[in-house]
């Protein structure tokens, strides 16, 4: 039992303690969860200052689960995983902060569902044992299932039922490829599947390898979501209440990145090579039809959604230009995407606390009632639309280069989403904060509170940390994409040269 | 050393000024929250005695004199800084200090291209050199005196804190942008700069057209940075580095040749580069959003809209001059473009009433100038016309704030003049600048201005043509300023008789900042006197020499003595008669005889209105670019998704009900009619039997009996 076991039993037993506590103790009831969520935090906390790792798994623990067939509770952390974990823990308090008011029925069985949300989470990100995975993978979509239909807006059972359609349909074409993998290696076991491959024994028929490719990708492109598969996105956003749209836009999206990255680059690499120029296409597609279906949404949760369609669009591309520039970009854009739309979504659920609209027309003027709210608005905006000294700027840049390197073409098409970037956040920041502020939004409106402090400091100093010191997170997730890389390398034909020499650990 | 060493500092002060305004200047200078709604209704620089005395009780609060002196104190412990910096660089053997903090985005080694090891590394680092120090003095050195002129041009209005804080963040970044030693880093100061436009366009949030203007600025410029970018991914590729000190070694290295036919890579990233310099510095075809920019506050229009922040393009072409040497023909485009602009905004210029908006156009019109000597191959000219230009401008646009503010917020021309002998030292200063910007020998803007135009008619790379337009360009400046000047300043008033009375010279801190400058943009010019001059002595040349190190570019000097002295001092002369025609044309239309301009109007007929209406460019963009493609596209795009892909989901969806429903009637009618006919055929097949098979005895007894019956009298009757 070591610390990566405890970050992920935490939450477990925090989801059962509170289904013991008495429904009517809703103050204990948040305190416990908050209690659980913050310790979680910072013993996550550790890990990261506690990972040496030079590419390979830290933290791992590997025990028999299931005896026959073999499934094994095998689990680690690396430089993929080590900050998406970081991720989840940190969001889960934000979350849970931003609820404090917000979610007022169900009080008991919202903060349990919101802690079996945070194991799931974390779950995915460590699992190394195929099964164990999806296992996690769909544990995550319960909770979530439910946040959006109990806890969401008018159409939330729509919506509800919309994200977990689509998600099973990907996830069952996964399991069956899990399962044909296992009837062809015999097992489960990401670690002794790379060891197969490497030793050459793991050799598909192209057909083969092309059919199992897909099954992951199509799990992963839905949960990314990479256009046209992203429709499900907006509902669920639009339906889900803030702390779930956090978690989703911020988290649950990282999943599929995560998988591309883990799963399907080293295990299928021809079947990724050969798919890639499709893929790109699709990602840089999505990158500007985002952006540009977000610039008329009249709604703002529906506008995020799509800005996420299109800064998803660049972790895709990063990843499959199969350059290590890309791929880091892309894992550093998946954490920046995940503190700055999620600071937009907590942003955005602060608004509708106090006005009780989503539509953009129902504001102006915001900044005049609550000049601190629109300051940190505005960070986060100008954050997510890819300022130099935040956040984003760092990873769309890195992917943007490793693109260019490959080809130069597909850099110019995915810069146009940099425009079309400022355009919809400065636009919709017009519309909301400047102006004469109507009677309706000064009576409303009220500026930040203690806990909304709370919630949004932490993230506001992660854009700025992010963006200015970038070698504190970049060197884990270099040397593990150079692993990752490394063995997504097929014979011949490499256009791009990779790492040579490996860096020296650093903390 | 020790100056040298602080080189960091000289950015990080001023930045240090705006996070403690920032985060704690609301606690410092408290707003009424009535008073900033109301602020709606406050014009820019919104000073008539009126406003100015209702707003003005907190104006010299204890609170705002620690803002007053603490923001423009930041700028200028950085100038000091920089002096001593500057100092000790002169004494360095190659004027070149270079220092990094930390290491920023780094990338593991991998092979380029061209097949050498480069590994990715932006860094914090600082790049002091003969061309960063002429920047960091004019940033410094005119942003103190903006600073100093704002604490009087601001002191009556609400968001003190929030102006200062923005500015002092502004420097910061400027300082960056020109400190940097590698591109990346300079994009976060060209970003960085862009964001603080942004901001300080749209200080009057509570405008449209403010918030509009702002807005505009930051779109605009992002087309231009999505250029710069990919003008950097390719440098990367190519050089395998973003540093400064890396791509110009291997751009020296010889491994390149210049591109003399045709367009190749170098010329393509020259031509990014390129385009992101036209939307930082407002050219062709990005130009539309700086005179819109002018919505800002005037203090901001001097530092940012004037002289630092549009001239950064030029600093960025000429820092990468080594790449446009290589690359004649993008140089060529820079030229033309430099010209083109020059021209149509000086065109723009002559007819508009907005007395800064007549300066917007005219900063267009000079960076242009600026693109042309770069665009020759004339780079320490550029640079030399940038620090001129800095002078004569920023006091141009404070002379204009502070006629603004003596007439209360007045901004139009047509209700303006007769004031010189009202504001006498603004009208002093002014003429002084106006002077400067015509190009009067002996002021700062006749150096610059006309070393340039020598330089295009001289070097290899010039051209007549392009030389032909700059002189008319010229001639066109001189008409526009002196129109200003005397529509402004003299002739009868045509100012409401209540607001002229309360018509007044601003206060000393506004007022030394304007003399300050105007004795730059009477003096500055004579460290770069032409080398025609040859009776004074090299020492008025130092300005050349001084950016050598970084700039020079001994091909291109040769073909100086190509030319006769003779043509020179003709050329000389050309450009000054031009200039005071120019002059005697305003002054012949706007002061002597005033009813000809309503007939010249009608004389130019529609060229007039086409000038009017600044070409008609700002519709054709918001046509095509705002409401065609980004607009009408994403609309269109928008119904795509939610009729068509969102549609195929719905429709699947639907699909999946129908096939179920489908699937019951099938379950329901033929599988289980299936078994259900079976089971009736069976029963039917069954019923003559079970009619009989009743179970009951007696039934069967009386079959029996019957049955015997029949037989019975069956044997009888045979």
């Amino acid at each position: 039992m070591n610390l990566l076991d405890v970050v992920l039993i935490l939450p477990l037993a925090g989801f059962l303690l509170l289904l013991f506590l008495p429904r009517e103790r809703e103050q204990t009831i948040r305190r416990v969860a908050l209690g659980f969520a913050l310790l979680t935090f910072v013993l996550s906390l550790g890990l990261a200052v506690g990972y040496r790792g030079a590419g390979e798994f830290a933290f791992v623990t590997d025990k028999p689960w299931i005896r026959s067939p073999e499934i094994r509770y095998h689990v680690a952390l690396d430089g993929l995983s080590l900050w998406l974990v970081l991720l989840t823990t940190l969001l889960t308090p934000v979350g849970i902060l931003v609820s404090w008011n917000y979610i007022s029925r169900r009080v008991k069985e919202f903060y349990a569902l919101f802690l079996l949300l945070e194991f799931g989470l974390i779950g995915v990100f460590v699992a190394l044992d195929l099964i164990l995975f999806y296992v996690f993978w769909e544990v995550s979509l319960v909770p979530m299932y439910f946040l959006i239909g109990v806890w969401g807006h008018e159409r939330r059972i729509y919506a509800a039922v919309k994200f977990f359609l689509f998600t099973m349909a990907g996830s069952v074409l996964m399991l069956a490829a899990i399962i044909y993998l296992y009837t062809y290696a015999g097992t489960f076991d990401y670690v002794e599947l790379l060891r197969l491959q490497a030793a050459g024994n793991l050799a598909f028929r192209r057909g083969e390898e092309l059919l199992l490719f897909l099954g992951f990708f199509i799990a992963f492109a839905i949960k990314v979501p990479l256009f046209p598969l992203h429709t499900w996105l907006p509902d669920a956003h639009v339906e889900a209440p803030t702390a779930g749209s956090v978690m989703l836009a911020s988290v649950m999206l990282k999943m599929g990145c995560y998988g591309l990255l883990r799963f399907l680059l080293p295990l299928f690499p021809q079947a990724s090579r050969e798919c890639a120029p499709w893929i790109v296409g699709l990602a840089i597609a999505g990158i500007i039809y985002g952006a540009l279906v977000a610039l008329v949404q009249p709604n703002m949760k529906k506008l995020v959604a799509y800005t996420s369609v299109s800064h998803l669009g660049f972790v895709v591309l990063g990843i499959f230009t199969f350059s290590q520039l890309g791929a880091d970009g892309a894992v550093y854009q998946m954490i920046n995407h995940g503190i700055s739309t999620g600071a937009l979504f907590v942003l955005v659920g602060f608004l509708y606390e106090r006005k009780h609209s989503l539509e953009i027309a129902d504001y102006g003027g915001v900044a005049t009632p609550a000049p601190n709210l629109a300051a940190v608005f505005m960070i986060t905006a100008l954050a997510s639309a890819g300022l130099p000294t935040l956040n984003n700027f760092v990873g769309e840049y890195l992917v943007l280069q490793g693109t260019a390197q490959v080809n130069f073409r597909w850099a110019v098409l995915a810069a146009t989403g940099v425009i079309l970037a400022a355009g919809y956040m400065l636009w919709l920041y017009q519309r909301v904060f400047f102006g004469p502020a109507p009677e309706s939004v000064r009576e409303h409106v009220y500026d930040l509170k203690r806990r909304e402090w709370a919630a949004m400091l932490p993230l506001v100093a992660l854009m700025v940390w992010l963006g200015t010191a970038s070698e504190t997170f970049l060197p884990a997730i270099r040397q593990t994409n150079a692993w990752i890389l490394e063995r997504a390398r097929t014979s011949g034909e490499v256009r791009v040269q990779l790492s040579m020499p490996r860096e020296e650990a650093k903390p | 050393m020790k100056f040298l060493e602080l080189v960091w500092l000289i950015p990080l002060i001023p930045l240090a000024g705006a996070a403690l305004m920032l985060v704690l200047g609301r606690l410092l200078d408290p707003q009424p929250p009535s008073e900033v709604a109301a602020a709606p209704g406050v014009a820019p620089a919104a000073s008539g005695h009126g406003v100015a005395h209702r707003i003005g009780q907190h104006g010299h609060s204890a609170a705002r004199s620690v803002i007053s002196l603490l923001c423009p104190g930041t700028v200028f412990v950085s100038l000091l800084l920089s002096l001593g910096a500057v100092w000790e660089l002169a004494a360095l053997p190659g004027r070149t200090y270079e220092v990094v903090k930390f290491t920023w985005v780094a990338g593991l080694p991998f092979f380029t291209q061209s097949g050498a090891l480069a590994r990715f590394t932006a860094d914090w680092g600082f790049l002091l050199d003969p061309l960063s120090s002429v920047m960091i003095l004019v940033v410094t050195g005119v942003g103190f005196l903006i600073h100093v002129y704002s604490v009087g041009y601001m002191g009556h209005e609400g968001g003190y804190y929030r102006f200062f804080g923005y500015l002092n963040l502004f420097v910061f970044f400027m300082l960056m942008l020109v400190l940097a030693n590698n591109y990346l880093l300079m994009f976060v100061g060209w970003e960085g700069v862009g964001l603080c436009s942004y901001l300080l366009i749209g200080f009057y949030f509570h405008k449209k057209s403010a918030a509009d203007a702002g807005k505009k600025a930051f779109v605009m410029n992002r087309v231009g940075d999505a250029g710069f970018i990919l003008g950097m991914l390719l440098m990367f590729s190519v050089f395998g580095s973003v540093r400064f000190r890396e791509v110009n070694e291997a751009l020296a290295s010889g491994r390149f040749a210049a591109e003399t036919a045709g367009l190749g890579v170098l010329s393509a990233i020259a031509l990014l580069l390129f385009l992101g310099a036209t939307g930082k510095s407002a050219q062709f075809p990005l130009y539309t959003w700086l005179p819109d920019a002018m919505e800002g506050p005037t203090p901001v229009s001097a530092l940012i809209h004037a002289a630092t922040m549009v001239t950064a393009g030029v600093y960025m072409v000429a820092r990468s001059h080594l790449l446009f040497r290589l690359t004649p023909e993008a140089s060529t485009v820079v030229a033309v473009i430099g010209a083109f602009t020059a021209i149509l905004a000086a065109s723009i210029a002559l007819v508009q009433n907005d007395i800064k908006r007549v300066l917007a156009y005219s900063t267009v019109s000079q960076l242009g100038y600026m693109f042309m000597a770069c665009g020759v191959g004339a780079y320490w000219v550029a640079i030399f016309h940038l620090y001129t230009h800095a002078f004569f401008k920023a006091l141009l646009f404070l002379g204009s704030g502070s006629v603004i503010h003596a007439l209360g917020g007045e901004q139009d021309m047509r209700r303006m003049g007769g004031l010189k002998d009202k504001i006498p030292v603004t009208y002093r200063t002014m003429v002084v600048g106006a002077l400067a910007i015509s190009g009067i020998p002996g002021f700062a803007g006749f150096f610059s201005k006309d070393e340039i135009l020598w330089q295009i008619y001289s070097s290899p790379h010039g051209s007549k043509v392009i030389y032909l337009v700059a002189l008319v360009t010229a001639g066109m400046t001189a008409f526009y300023m002196w129109r200003l000047i005397f529509m402004t300043f003299h002739g009868s008033p045509r100012t409401d008789p209540q607001t002229l009375a309360h018509v007044h010279e601003s206060p000393p801190v506004m007022t030394v900042p304007l003399v300050a400058l105007a004795v730059g943009s009477a003096l500055a010019g004579w460290i770069g006197v032409p080398k025609l001059w040859a009776f004074l002595p090299e020492s008025f040349r130092a300005f050349e020499h001084w950016l050598a190190p970084t700039l020079s570019a001994p091909a291109l000097r040769a073909s100086e003595h190509a030319h006769e002295a003779a043509t020179e001092w003709l050329l000389m002369g050309v450009s000054v008669a031009v200039a005071l025609a120019g002059i005697g044309l305003a002054r012949h239309l706007y002061l002597a005889r005033p009813e000809r301009v309503q007939a010249l109007r009608q004389a130019a007929g529609p060229l007039y209105t086409v000038l009017a209406n600044k070409w008609y460019v700002d519709e054709i963009y918001d046509a095509v670019f705002v409401n065609g493609l980004g607009k009408g596209g994403g609309s269109a795009l928008a119904r795509f998704d939610n009729r068509i892909v969102d549609g195929g989901v719905n429709g699947a969806g639907w699909m999946t009900r129908l096939t179920s429903t489908l699937s019951i009637w099938w379950d329901t009618w033929i599988v289980d009619g299936a078994v259900r006919l079976l089971s009736f055929l069976v029963k039917a097949a069954s019923f003559p039997v079970r009619v009989l098979h009743t179970g009951s005895v007696q039934a069967y007894a009386l079959v029996i009996v019957l049955g015997a019956a029949v037989l019975f009298t069956w044997y009888l009757v045979r």
